[in-house]
């Protein structure tokens, strides 16, 4: 096979995959090399190894407060999303009725809107109803916006499930309810708890929406925008890598689980 | 139109003019039959012909449009598949893949809310007797598909029911292991002395271990009766071809000769054996059968009296053939013998023989 392959395709290739890990990799690891120097300003040549900054924001209650929003909201967005994910997905496997494409549709929409616009009617929606500006907002606004990734995911794990399995739990005794518990979600657990792990992730990282609703009770990504908007400080290297590290593990997490996931299945 | 043999009266389900449409679509067009206790029925039928949703519709799966279906005296319609005890064993097994061998096997003790210590007995029990008791704690992917068989049958009987239904369960498996896994079938329905009903598309599978066969086709039941029955004396013309052996020959009543019937058709006059044969006037249309391998063949030339053939092909069924023919009109014949009663005649493409056979091995098909 590796006779067939043509070299120039195969170093264009090669490039192509490089430029693209080095376009999204490179800032990130720039903002990790700097959020570890000791100079004030991002440039180089570098001076010495610190972890001054990191003392810094460990050390501020600002941060903490964005933090522990972030956290809070992350959770809550995560339980909430999957289960309205995992809804819609069985909903979809189980039943078929009148709209169902144009109900997949709507439930899988808010993704592609753009976020300005999502926050912006987030914003004009909530404060009409009185939720604006709390914490609930953003929850609230993040599980729209979450739930169709959680969706995806489980609706993937339901579709590699023999149909049958279902219909010999029924057979076997067990009434829908009982079927649920012990059969369809013991089934989707990998990928329920994935999509726990990336809605947390989207949550986590999600700026633009939890601007516009999160009034004070900011998210970390807002509270960078305001020391951004503030001062430049290399504390922003310091949070942006600690905000990189805990979502690429969720992310990576969720990859492990939905790989053993299909690789398990018979 | 009496389609029923050998009714049992001892019946443990019955179904009483069962009709399913889906939509616009008839699935069972209108079954009306009983099932024995112990008794060991297949219903067989190509794809699409009804056979599985007749199924379903026993184990709760499929609720019938009309008619009403009767489980050990009870009118069962409408009830939930999980308040019946009607386990059946599924074309794909349908294994719980997270669950290991023995909870497979417990499944439906536990649904049944039956304590640890006894679930865990009788799953043992069963796995025991189906010879996969030391695969208890394995992964349903690491069984081969004769194990998953096993589990599958003790899933199913663990409960104990007095009715096993099969879907086509052993369509998956090889050759070999589909004789073996019969031989265990039978066997097991003649230990527990509970019904099966076992639906397949394959003949083999159906005379082989069934006391009755139910034939269907696009919804209907076309004939009911044990393999001997429908093998030696098919109701109709489907049936007959159906089973695949069978020379089918159409033509008019022209009187009688003893007691046989003399039947004018393209090839002649035939005496034919009107022993099955429903009451016929003079003119009416008939339609007889000659088993392959009731038939017999002379050299072209010999003066026996018969039909021309001329020899289109061979075909090696162990230690037998079957020679396929064609007559003038183009009707194609089919004549089974052992390699030993073929040697004595020219066999090659385009030679022409003379099939002929004896009344008595005539039969009439009474459904047209």
């Amino acid at each position: 096979m590796t006779g067939n392959r043509n070299p120039i395709i195969d170093v264009l290739l090669k490039l192509h995959i490089a430029i693209c890990v080095i376009f999204i990799f490179a800032p990130i690891l720039g903002s990790f090399v700097f959020s570890l120097n000791s100079d004030r300003f991002p440039s180089l040549p570098l001076g010495q190894f610190s972890t001054e900054w990191y003392r810094l924001i460990w050390e501020d209650p600002f941060v903490w407060a964005g933090f522990y929003n972030t956290v809070i909201v992350g959770f809550v967005v995560a339980m909430i999303a999957t289960l309205l994910g995992f809804g819609g997905a069985y909903t979809d496997f189980r039943y078929n009725f009148f709209g169902k494409n144009i109900y997949l549709a709507l439930a899988l929409l808010p993704p592609t809107i753009p976020v300005v616009i999502m926050g912006l009617a987030m914003l004009a929606f909530l404060s009409r109803v009185n939720l604006s500006g709390s914490t609930i907002s953003v929850i609230i606004a993040h599980g729209v916006m979450c739930s169709p990734f959680a969706m995806a995911i489980i609706r993937l794990r339901l579709s590699q499930m023999d149909p049958d399995l279902e219909a010999a739990a029924w057979n076997l005794g067990g009434n829908e309810w009982a079927t649920l518990r012990h059969v369809i979600i013991p089934f989707t657990k990998p990928a329920i708890l994935a999509a726990l792990f990336i809605t947390m992730a989207v949550s986590f990282d999600e700026f633009a929406v939890a601007w516009f609703v999160s009034g004070l009770n900011e998210t970390l990504p807002v509270k960078i925008l305001g020391f951004l908007q503030g001062q430049v400080s290399p504390r922003i290297n310091a949070i942006g890598s600690l905000a990189f590290v805990s979502s690429i593990t969720l992310i990576i997490l969720a990859q492990i689980l939905l790989r053993n996931s299909s690789k398990e299945k018979s | 139109m009496n389609i029923h043999t050998d009714m049992k009266s001892d019946a443990i389900v019955k179904l009483d003019g069962v009709v399913k449409k889906f939509g616009e679509f008839t699935a069972v067009e209108r079954a009306d039959f009983e099932i024995g206790r112990g008794e060991f029925l297949a219903i067989m039928g190509s794809s699409g012909c009804g056979k599985t949703t007749t199924l379903r519709m026993l184990a709760g799966l499929e609720d019938p449009t009309e008619g009403d279906i009767w489980l050990d005296g009870e009118r069962v319609n409408g009830k939930a598949t999980w308040d019946r005890d009607t386990p059946m064993v599924w074309q794909s097994l349908a294994l719980f893949p997270f669950l290991t061998v023995q909870e497979n096997v417990e499944f439906s003790l536990r649904m049944r809310g039956v304590s640890k210590f006894e679930r865990t007995e009788r799953a043992r029990k069963w796995l025991d007797k189906m010879q996969i008791l030391e695969f208890a704690d394995r992964n349903i992917s690491q069984l081969s598909g004769g194990q998953r068989q096993r589990v599958a049958l003790a899933r199913a009987l663990v409960t104990e029911p007095k009715i096993l239904l099969l879907d086509e369960p052993l369509s998956a498996l090889d050759a070999h292991l589909k004789v073996r896994m019969q031989a265990v079938l039978s066997n097991l329905q003649k230990d527990l002395g509970i019904t099966f009903v076992y639906v397949t598309h394959s003949m083999s599978e159906a005379f082989s271990m069934a006391d009755r066969v139910v034939i269907m086709s696009r919804g209907k039941i076309e004939q009911i009766g044990t393999p001997q029955e429908i093998y030696h004396a098919p109701r109709n013309r489907f049936v007959a071809e159906f089973l695949g052996s069978a020379n089918i020959f159409s033509g008019r009543l022209a009187g009688t000769s003893g007691d046989d019937w003399l039947i004018d058709t393209d090839h002649g006059r035939f005496a034919v054996s009107a022993l099955h044969a429903p009451a016929k006037s003079p003119g009416d249309a008939v339609t007889f059968m000659v088993s392959a391998e009731n038939m017999r063949i002379s050299p072209e030339g010999s003066g026996v009296p018969g039909i021309r053939a001329r020899v289109v092909g061979e075909e090696f069924v162990g230690a037998t053939a079957i020679v396929f023919l064609e007559t003038e009109a183009g009707e194609e014949l089919k004549v089974q013998k052992s390699h030993g009663e073929l040697a004595s005649v020219d066999l090659h493409p385009g030679s022409t023989l003379i099939l002929h056979w004896e009344s008595e091995n005539c039969h009439v098909l009474p459904g047209e």
